[in-house]
């Protein structure tokens, strides 16, 4: 936003490069920069991962606590997805409460693992409409080099499948302790794919130059089956239908090769 | 009928709860200019859903450090009335409003000539008073006619829809009971004249070949809807230039 002026001359490169099925930093349109990914990076934590992506870095934990359930599925245990822009990622990310960037990237992860139903909820349901568990998402944007949607819901997913929840026995409604840990059930394996559209061509993995130079963002994530279980679009431009089914397919194609970086095994 | 069998959504003829077909979108009554104050407003319901839309602007943006040097600063605001559904909502703005706040303003901006005025601000309010499913779209159709009656120079109006899958099928606008019981839910907007998809969104799960029936399914439903705001902003035209010439 601060950047319009500058914006103007950067955009005219990185439009003409993309049109010839480049870019700035080499890759190609549908090319991802490199995923590390590292998990149990917070011992406190029932389960957590670090990602790196290209220079885009989000770390996040799950903590696991019992609670109520919603009263229209008093049978499951609860999601919460919550992201925070940390001042230290970004000259822009500036400290208070959630705006609405920060909203919509916690909506968007929120809604590709409860769509999909990655998370066995109704296995975390401890005694029916009085507790249950409940299953904290809590993303760290720790630096911001564009494209925080993936990351995020890739270090999620990560950190999920790392969860793991102590033994436990129901005496009377209330909860004891057994020794050992089980895992968090993990049903699917949802993964977020990311597009820029640039003067009419879609880029997956946008960084941030292109970022800040795109007409429109859409993200479309996929389950292990194939299936579309959430799509989201963002900024001020708009998209045809062909780009839309032209994203989907490359979500899907894109989703897989992702998901093997990720789940292992 | 829907109390003797309520889990069933639709019949074996494929006919809705509410009498619909399954391509069908609930007919919208739409009015323009209903507020005083307002530079334009406008006010739709559909369905069980009542919503207001109100315009204020192009007018000066305070603080003046967040205006852009080259375009008006579009700001949005969707809330719902703490009344508007079952259970009694804050009024405090949730997590989803600031969202959809968010996405239907980058669903409006592309209709709008930002260019035209700098420095400035145009704000948009979209009150709901009773929901009924979909009402962002609603919110986008109501909100589009409020900005074109406040005069502001416009490319396309936005009409928007949900199509959606309930009980196996494929189905257009859903109420809130559908949306709640139903398998996804694919809202569009759309600018039908440029063919520019402005606001996309999904939830639940869609095979990519029901996804590409949705997404036809939804932009027939916009344009459906497009056709009536025409009517709206002729009727509204003419009625006026009449009383002027008397």
């Amino acid at each position: 936003m601060t950047s319009t002026m500058v914006a103007r001359v950067e955009r005219k490169r990185i439009a003409q490069l993309v049109s010839h099925g480049k870019r700035l930093d080499g890759r190609g349109p549908t090319d991802y920069r490199e995923l590390q990914l590292e998990v149990g990076v917070i011992e406190r934590a029932e389960g957590s991962a670090r990602v790196r992506l290209g220079k885009s870095e989000v770390m996040v934990g799950i903590k696991i606590e019992t609670g109520e359930p919603f009263s229209d599925v008093p049978n499951e245990g609860v999601l919460t997805v919550n992201a925070e822009l940390v001042p230290l990622a970004s000259p822009t990310f500036e400290p208070g409460p959630p705006n609405e960037d920060s909203i919509e990237l916690a909506r968007i992860v929120d809604r590709g693992i409860r769509e999909s139903k990655a998370i066995d909820l109704p296995k975390l349901c401890v005694v029916p409409r009085k507790k249950v568990f409940v299953v904290f998402v809590d993303i760290y944007v720790l630096n911001h080099d564009g494209n925080l949607i993936d990351a995020s819901a890739i270090a999620s997913l990560a950190a999920l499948i790392n969860t793991k929840m102590f033994n436990y026995e129901v005496e009377e409604g209330e909860i004891k302790k057994k020794p050992g840990y089980t895992q968090l059930p993990i049903k699917n394996h949802p993964i977020a794919v990311t597009f820029a559209k640039i003067d009419g061509t879609l880029i997956t993995d946008p960084w941030l130059e292109e970022e800040h130079v795109m007409d429109a963002r859409l993200t479309m994530t996929t389950g292990k089956d194939g299936k579309i279980c959430a799509i989201q679009k963002g900024g001020y431009g708009y998209f045809t239908v062909q780009q839309i089914l032209e994203a989907a397919k490359i979500a899907k194609e894109k989703g897989e090769e992702l998901r093997k970086l990720v789940v292992k095994g | 009928m829907s109390q003797k069998n309520p889990e069933k959504l639709i019949d074996k003829n494929g006919i809705r709860m509410d009498g619909r077909k399954l391509d069908e979108v609930r007919p919208p009554k739409i009015e323009v200019g209903v507020l005083g104050n307002a530079d334009g407003s406008a006010y739709i319901e559909q369905g069980k859903n009542k919503i207001l839309a109100a315009v204020y602007g192009p007018k000066e943006l305070h603080p003046k450090h967040l205006a852009f040097p080259d375009r008006a600063l579009l700001h949005c605001r969707y809330h719902m009335a703490p009344f508007s559904v079952e259970e009694r909502k804050s009024p405090i703005p949730s997590r989803r409003e600031i969202e959809l706040s968010k996405v239907i303003r980058e669903a409006l901006e592309p209709s709008v000539f930002v260019e035209y005025y700098p420095r400035t601000s145009v704000d948009i309010f979209i009150e709901v008073l009773q929901a009924d499913g979909g009402t962002r779209c609603a919110g986008i159709t109501v909100a589009s006619l409020a900005l074109a009656d406040a005069g502001i120079p416009m490319r396309d109006l936005v009409a928007a829809c949900a199509a959606g899958k309930v009980e196996g099928k494929l189905v257009l606008d859903l109420t809130d009971t559908e949306d709640k019981a139903g398998e996804a839910d694919l809202p569009i907007a759309l600018m039908p004249n440029l063919n520019a998809i402005t606001l996309l969104q999904m939830d639940g799960q869609l095979t990519p070949d029901e996804f590409e029936q949705a997404v036809n399914l939804a932009l027939n439903g916009c344009k459906q809807v497009y056709a009536l705001q025409k009517e709206t902003l002729k009727t509204k035209y003419v009625t006026v230039k009449e009383e002027g010439e008397e």
